[in-house]
């Protein structure tokens, strides 16, 4: 039997692996975060005028409004690296020999999904610092700025293990890639990330606001912006919401996908190595 | 009483509902011995390595390795067991020190044990100079070492290597016959695949030919040799084939069996040098131009031929033993 401890210290093992390659091949790393860097300045300067003039202005600038969705984007679009990651262990046989050890199942995929939370992590502070040089200001105080970054990585992690699924179920690093992103680029735009939903059409905006991605980047939204962003967002006030149920309802959403997609991913684990 | 280690019974597995990857397959063989599984592409050798390593639940059938069920305990046979596949499974982004100590820790060896073994198995394998260095910067031929390191590492009682040679240079190809010589020498009991005859000839105890998912025949190389029956004539030309074929039909001096790929054909020569002198005559008869007609001991590959009336991979062998072949 594998004892607890043997199995976290095989989680360990994997998970620091995984986060070394990122350190390695420094490329992999500078890649992943100029893009997302990218996008916050692109975002911020090219559209943010124009988003602007649609949202309350007691935020101060677009800054403030697009730093707490785009850090939840952030941790949505680096949950693909799951996928990529697993097939390409897959294709190098490096799976066959994990699975010829003696060692704990549950170790490779818990230790793509917590290396890949872990790099999400490191990006999420770049990008922060960027964006706190360019006219960040959380104005909900500091521990509510950790709170929402917390939570934002246990949205990630959730996806990783959706991820995990999509990625055993292709195989190839390729197919990897595009299906990983096809669910996640209208979740990410259909939602409140970017703009207000209250500028989409109604069909649309029902959708948006009811899907897990708004649901984060409203909470992490109201963590750092205080009760002021509930305020001024009528489909947040109208239905009473408050800083702590719109936490409650992000929890539900981390933990809801995690007990959906990781028996899958678990399932789909076993089925793909034999 | 001999000692089994590996044993398995009766193994069907199919792919996809239709594809009996193994056909009824049973194979066993002792301790301390190297026991080569000899097919072409295909053939079903890396899906029994597969059952034999945990890595696939046969449809039906059974199998033990060092008296471990490895169906019902794979964990317990994991213990037992290292594989080297086809792939070489180590991370380029660690050094090759890393990758050994990394797996001696998933054997759940300490911390200090996971180093010296890496040390030994580092050493053993001729590694200790690039130990520290990244393994993207290894040739292929040190990347499949490496390989072999790893599943070394715990101390495997039955290791099992699939085309552990394939596609690398002549030379490392050499430096890893005696690496795995070494192996068995120290104890350990090996079972390899490969599609070259002449790794088999050097190598294994024991050879077993798989087709089709099934055993074929086994013995040792010299048994197998024998079962073609004695020499073989060798006949060389370039595109006419066919024709020398029918012409020895038509001589009725053998069947004979024609290789593409090598543009031969060759027949058994139970007579030796007199169905040698028929053969030329035939031939001679038909005025059909032969570029060599030589007499010679059978190879594995005769062997393979006649078992399965086709020729293996061609084998990309150096130089030296391609001379030593058409000799």
């Amino acid at each position: 039997m594998t004892t607890l401890t043997q199995t976290a210290s095989h989680i360990g093992i994997i998970t620091r692996r995984n986060l070394l390659r990122n350190i390695r091949l420094p490329q992999l790393l500078l890649f992943s975060t100029v893009q997302p860097v990218m996008f916050l300045l692109l975002f911020n300067y090219v559209f943010g005028g124009s988003i602007a003039r649609s949202i309350p202005p007691i935020f101060g600038d677009y800054i403030n409004y697009l730093l707490p969705g785009i850090i939840v984007q952030n941790v949505v679009f680096a949950a693909t690296a799951t996928a990529v990651g697993l097939t390409e262990d897959l294709q190098a046989g490096v799976i066959d020999r994990f699975r010829s050890l003696p060692m704990a199942r549950s170790a490779v995929l818990a230790g793509r999904t917590f290396a890949d939370v872990g790099r999400a992590a490191f990006v999420i502070s770049l990008m922060t610092a960027v964006g706190y040089l360019i006219g960040f200001r959380p104005l909900n105080g500091f521990f509510s700025l950790v709170l929402a970054v917390v939570l934002a990585l246990g949205f990630g992690y959730s996806m990783s293990w959706v991820m995990a699924w999509v990625g055993l179920k292709v195989k190839t690093p390729e197919a990897a890639q595009s299906a990983g992103f096809l669910p996640i680029f209208p979740l990410v735009f259909a939602s409140s990330v970017f703009v207000p939903t209250s500028t989409m059409p109604s069909w649309l905006a029902s959708f948006a606001e009811n899907q897990p991605v708004t649901v984060l980047a409203n909470t992490a939204r109201a963590l750092i912006l205080g009760d002021a962003y509930i305020a001024g967002e009528p489909h947040l006030a109208a239905s009473g919401a408050t800083i702590g149920s719109l936490v409650l309802l992000s929890l539900a959403w981390i933990i809801g996908i995690v007990a959906v997609a990781a028996p899958f991913a678990v399932r789909s684990y076993r089925k793909t190595v034999e | 009483m001999t000692d089994i280690i590996v044993q398995a019974d009766n193994i069907v597995h199919t792919f996809g509902g239709t594809v009996r990857a193994l056909d009824d397959i049973s194979v066993s063989f002792e301790r301390g011995i190297i026991y080569g599984l000899l097919g072409p592409n295909g053939a079903g050798k890396t899906t029994l390595i597969r059952v034999l390593t945990t890595l696939l639940k046969p449809d039906s059938g059974s199998a033990h390795v060092a008296g471990i069920d490895v169906i019902q305990d794979a964990k317990g046979a994991r213990e037992k067991i290292g594989l080297a596949g086809q792939n070489a499974a180590v991370d380029g982004y660690q050094t090759g020190r890393e990758n050994l100590i990394m797996v001696g820790r998933l054997y759940n060896l300490s911390k200090r044990q996971a180093k010296e073994r890496a040390d030994d198995v580092l050493e053993r394998i001729n590694l200790t100079d690039a130990a520290d260095r990244q393994v993207m910067t290894y040739s292929g031929g040190m990347k499949r070492r490496l390989d072999l390191a790893a599943s070394i590492v715990g101390r495997p009682e039955v290791l099992f290597l699939d085309e552990p040679t394939t596609g690398i240079d002549p030379r490392s190809r050499l430096g890893l016959w005696e690496i795995i010589n070494e192996l068995v020498a120290d104890g350990t009991t090996l079972l390899l695949t490969t599609q070259y005859l002449e790794e088999a000839d050097r190598l294994a105890t024991r050879i077993g030919v798989i087709d089709h998912g099934k055993l074929i025949a086994e013995g040792t190389a010299d048994e197998l040799k024998t079962q073609v029956g004695g020499d073989v004539i060798e006949i060389h030309t370039g595109d006419e084939l066919a024709s020398v074929a029918d012409a020895l039909r038509r001589g009725s001096i053998a069947e004979p069996i024609i290789n593409t790929a090598r543009k031969t054909v060759t027949i058994p020569a139970p007579k030796a040098a007199t169905s040698l002198l028929e053969a030329v005559r035939v031939l001679d008869d038909s005025g059909i131009e032969v570029h060599d007609i030589a007499l010679r001991r059978p190879t594995l590959d005769d062997v393979f031929l006649t078992l399965t009336g086709k020729a293996t991979e061609e084998t990309p062998v150096p130089e030296k033993s391609k001379g030593r072949r058409s000799r």
